[in-house]
Parts: C-alpha cells; structure tokens; sequence
C-alpha cells in the first residue's frame, strides 16, 4: 500500500520551518525545592506540511517537548519560533487558529452532542458574540467529516467508546483549521485496526489539508509505515532525526530502548523491527511453535 | 483521492452546531421569563395588607408608567406598593439572579457541581464586614455618631459586607496563587481555610454584640426585609454589569469544563480567564449579598437544577440561571412575608436543602456536564 504524496516530498530549496525548535531545556519542579530536568538540549526543524514520527522511551520527554511547543509549558531555556515569531510573543487565541493539540487525556464533559464539542475547536475563530458564522459550520461539517465522526455528530459525549471518543477529538482539533497538528500517542487505548484507520486518516488529511503533523508514537513499525520522517528522543535530545529506514536501525534501537531486535522482511518487501527471542527468560515458558 | 467537495451535507448537525436548539432555549428562556413576571405579579400583590389586583395594577400603571390612572385607593396601599413591596420584589429578584448567575459561574469553573456563589469565601468576608458594621457603633461609642447616617443612601453594613465579600475573594486568590498559577484544588481549600477562620473572627464579635445580637443573627439568615430603592440602586448596576460581562464569556466557560490544558490548546489564556470570571461572578456575589444577607441554597440549587434540565452549554445556562434565581427568591421571599416575617434564609435552606437531597438521589445517571 502506498499513499501518493501530494506536497513536494523533498525540495531543493530549504523551506522555512513552520516550526524551530533551538536547545530547548525544560522540566519540572520537585517537592523540596529541586528540578527534574526532563529536555537537556532539543533540537528540532518541521516544515510547513511535514509529517514528523515522535519515538522515544517513556520519561524521554515527548509529551514535555509537545506542551513547550504547544505553549503550555514554559521551557527553563532555548526557544521555540513558530511563524517566524518566538512562542512566548504569540497570543494564546492567536496560537489556537495555527496549532491544534490532540492530548493523551481529556476530560470530555457529560451532557454535550459531538458536534456540540467540535464547534468548541472553532472558539478561537469566533467573530460573533453568541452564534456561529457560516465559515465556522462548514469547518465543523468537514472536520466531521475528516474525521470519519459524521455518524457521530447528534450522539452524546459519555455514549461514545474510546474509539469514538479519540475520532471527536480529532475532529475538534481539524476544526481550529490548523497549520501545525500536535498528536500525544493517538493511537492509544485503539485496537490495531483502529490504529491504522486513524494514522491512515492523519496522514491524508495531512495531505489534503497540507497541515504539518507531529505525532508522539510507540509502536516503531507502525510509525516507519506511516511518517517518511521519524525523530528519536533519548535523554532529552534528539538522538536522530530521518527517514525511518535510515534512522530506525537495530544499533540505533538497541541503544535506546534497551532491547535486542533482528531486522524481518515482510513477503511485500517491507523492512520491519522484531524483537529478538522475548522467552530467552527460562522463568517464562516459551509458547509453542505454530509451525 | 477523496476529493473534498464531497463533504457530505450532513443535515440535522446545523441546529446542533448552534447548540441546545432554538426551541429549547425559545422553551426555557420564554417560560422562565412568563414565570419570573407571573411571580413578581404574585409577590406584589400578595400581603398581609390586602390590596386588590386592580388597585395594584392601578398603582403601578400611574407611578411607574405614568397613565392617567384615576385614584381610587388610599394613599397607605401606595406608599406599601411603591415603597415596601416593589423594591423588596425587585431586591429578590436581582438577589436571586444574581446568585444563581454566580452559582453557575462557581459551578462550571471549579468544574464542581456543589459549588455555590459562597464558596471561596465571599460568605464569610461579606459576614465579618456586615458583623464589623453592626458591632462597632456598640463597641465603639464615637462611631455610633455616623452609624445610623447613610453614605450615598448605603448602609455602613451594606458597604462593609460588599468590601468584605469582595476582598476576601481576592485574598484567598492570591493566597493559592503559586508559581503563576492557581489550581482549583487549592483555590477550594484556600477558600474553606479562610472562611473558617474569618466565621470565628464573626462568632467572636457576636459573643461580645450583646443587644444587636438579633441584628447579626438576622443578616446571617439572610432578610430582604431591609430593601429600599437606594439599596437597589447601589446593587442593580453591578449585579447587571457582573451579568453582562458573565454571559459574553460564555464560550470561555464552556471551553473551560475542558480542563486547563486543553482550554489552553483552544486559544483559552486560562489563568487570566479564571481570574477574571472569579472576579466578576464574586462582584456578583458580593453586590447580592449585600443588600440581603447571606441568603443559601438558591445559588446552588438553580444552577443544578438547570444544568440537568438544559444540559451544561453556559450561552443558555447563565440567562436562564437569572430568570428562574430570580422567581424562585421571590417566590421564597413571599413565603417568608406571609409567614409572619421570618428570615428568607430559612425558607430557602428549608425547601432548598430536601428538593436538592431527592435530586441528588434521582439524578445520579443524568447528565450534569460535571463529572
């Protein structure tokens, strides 16, 4: 399966970055005065329309790096520049019409309908004092409908299963018409199935709609399938930065996540990551072979 | 490709993109609006002096609208129309919307669904100054000179009760306060440890008030039995204004029940925002509870009841909030005229506090927008 790319892949003009990320520190405060200093140097370029993989080892500081560039968390030092302006310079209205956030968790409040919380997404768009301008309902009607949540619209928020539920954030998030898509591990609490569908969704509304997307990611198959960049943290820097087939190397894997992987080659040709022998463990039993 | 003109036209999402349909707001607004004059009319015209339905129009068709009435009625049923029962109606109505506006505010902010306007101490700073305002003069003989005059047709204790209110709020803000920031959690529990230390500074002053004990004990109950026009005129406007400014935030409010970070992520500048809802529904608060004593329940139960019944969207919430505050006071208030003149306060905790035991237990699956 491929996906035609519709936005030039590579250039050979350098783009301006839509988003700059230069030496970023920034971590959190402990009881008893301390810091736990959680990105010790970051370095990190997306262009306007790229679709960039996040990957890293839990407590690597993906999810810290998505608030500094989403500009709910204020870095200890270094910047982030978005639109050729520093983060702190932007209004927070201002910032909510270019960049859309899709977090790990919300708090979906009881008693709305779906469509209810998507004309949410459209608040930092408001022009009228208390309705709606025919430029917001087309947004909601086709970020409904990017989203695959149409069916879902008239339904009620506390009705919906996590599925459902990770398909109206979305949609609330393609409502604010973003430049920039900041994904937190979307694809968690969905079967693999579901997986696919969303990421396969991402990445052509990315096309569509010609939004850069950053997205948090676990599974590095999935994310070599579906981003032709993927950037590693490790330690709080970025321990590489590139195509997943340059960048997602066994070394590479090994040095970061602490376990042993064998390269596979699927029947199609494709390249994946296996992990090697997970029963080497005698305490554990090996299941039997299937051949 | 998809291409995006196919945009399905989903029909049934553009009276939901409006949100709760304009026939149930047109239901809730304009029955509350029918009710709210329907018991002001009530509330008029009933009382322990009789005064006939035609009298009363009569009245108030020649003072207020100023028709050429012919007068068929002694003076004594204009004065107890115009200058009793009017402006204690309207002082019920404003009190009770006033609160059930601050209620929902609280409410929706602390994402709380037993908040009351009271909460982060308005209750107990507009107590200690009412309590300062009465004791004093007895305390302090050379105060007992100005006591009794009024500045700008205000009471003393109308003024210390709103200062206090008010002031009190912000102290507990900016005691919770810490690194920039101001979560709920401490808000609540910074206003819990500030009002019970304030209800002992009133216990204390009520120990040593010996004969205006009554005095105290009655603005704590919370009367109406004090209204006068100038009384209205000081607490109307900032009531309004508070409402005003409450209902065009409306958005903000509901992006809120979000939670900070992902009100922040819809352009939401979330601390600013808490601030200054806290600030307008306390001036709400205070400006309400000056004029009338703290009076409970009605700031908590009307914004529950609504958001049951009209779900949590604020944009229909924070109207109908004031409409039915508003009737169920005055309707609250009548009882307590009609039952020899007992404090409101009592009738509102006396009604107020069973109806909302038999919803908590009826509602436990209905939706609150308050998880």
């Amino acid at each position: 399966m491929s996906i035609a790319l519709e936005l030039p892949a590579t250039s050979a003009e350098p783009v301006e970055p839509l988003i700059s990320v230069a030496g970023l520190l920034a971590g959190y405060a402990l009881p008893g005065g301390r810091r736990r200093e959680v990105l010790r140097g970051v370095d990190l370029d997306v262009a306007p329309g790229e679709l960039v993989a996040l990957l890293g080892t839990n407590g690597s500081g993906k999810t810290t790096l998505l608030r500094c560039l989403a500009g709910t968390l204020t870095p200890d030092g270094g910047s982030v520049t978005f639109g050729g302006r520093r983060l702190p310079e932007w209004r927070r209205d201002e910032l909510a019409r270019r960049v859309a956030v899709l977090p790990q968790q919300v708090d979906l409040p009881g008693g709305f309908r779906v469509a209810e919380l998507v004309a949410m997404g459209r608040s930092p768009h408001a022009q009228r004092l208390f309705g709606s301008t025919a430029a917001d309902e087309r947004a909601i009607e086709r970020a409904l409908h990017d989203a695959d949540a149409s069916g879902l619209a008239d339904r009620w928020v506390e009705e919906l299963s996590g599925g459902e539920r990770q398909r109206l954030l979305v949609a609330m998030a393609l409502a604010q018409e973003p430049d920039l898509l900041l994904l937190d591990e979307p694809t968690l609490h969905l079967d693999l199935a579901h997986q696919v569908a969303l990421l396969t969704a991402i990445r052509r509304l990315r096309n569509q709609r010609g939004m850069a997307v950053l997205a948090v990611l676990h599974d590095l198959n999935l994310a070599a399938a579906f981003a032709p960049r993927v950037a590693i943290l490790d330690g709080g820097r970025v321990a590489a930065d590139g195509p997943p087939g340059e960048v997602l190397t066994t070394d590479l894997v090994r040095r970061v996540f602490s376990v042993p992987v064998d390269e596979a080659w699927t029947k199609a040709g494709d390249r994946h990551l296996a992990l090697r022998d997970a029963w080497s463990d005698e305490s554990t039993p090996r299941p039997a072979r299937l051949d | 490709m998809r291409a995006e003109s196919v945009v399905t036209p989903t029909t049934g999402i553009r009276p939901l993109v409006l949100g709760p349909s304009l026939t149930r707001a047109g239901v809730v607004l304009g029955f509350g609006t029918v009710l709210a004059l329907v018991v002001m009319g009530v509330a008029v015209t009933a009382g322990s002096v009789g005064i006939d339905l035609g009298d009363t129009a009569g009245i108030l068709g020649r003072r207020l609208l100023g028709l050429p009435i012919p007068v068929t009625w002694p003076a004594s049923s204009e004065t107890i129309i115009v200058d009793l029962r009017l402006p204690r109606v309207l002082t019920a109505m404003l009190v009770g919307g006033g609160l059930a506006i601050a209620g929902t505010v609280f409410q929706g902010l602390l994402r709380n669904p037993l908040a009351d306007p009271y909460i982060i101490g308005t209750a107990a700073g507009a107590s200690l100054g009412a309590t300062l305002g009465i004791v004093a003069p007895l305390l302090v003989p050379a105060l007992a000179v100005g006591a009794g005059t009024a500045w700008l047709g205000i009471g003393v204790v109308q003024l210390l009760a709103f200062a206090g209110g008010l002031g009190t709020v912000l102290l507990v803000y900016a005691i919770a306060r810490g690194g920039g920031r101001v979560p709920v959690v401490t808000l609540l529990l910074t206003g819990y440890a500030v009002s019970a230390v304030l209800a002992a500074g009133v216990a204390l002053l009520m120990f040593f008030s010996g004969r205006v004990l009554g005095a105290i004990f009655g603005w704590l109950m919370g009367s109406l039995a004090g209204a006068s026009w100038s009384q209205l005129a000081f607490a109307a406007p900032l009531v309004g204004i508070g409402f005003v400014l409450l209902l065009v935030r409306w958005r903000r409010l509901n992006v809120l029940l979000l939670g900070d970070a992902q009100a922040a992520h819809l352009g939401v500048d979330v601390e600013r925002e808490k601030l200054i809802l806290t600030a307008l529904a306390s001036l709400t608060t205070s400006a309400a509870v000056a004029i009338s004593g703290t009076i409970g329940f009605v700031g908590l139960v009307v914004p529950h009841v609504l958001r049951l019944a009209t779900g949590p969207d604020h944009r229909l919430l924070l109207p109908a909030s004031a409409l039915y505050g508003a009737a169920l006071l005055t309707l609250a208030d009548l009882g307590a005229r009609l039952a020899g003149g007992i404090p409101v306060g009592i009738v509102t905790a006396l009604l107020g506090a069973p109806f909302f035991l038999w919803l908590l237990r009826r509602s436990r699956s209905v939706r609150a927008g308050l998880s």
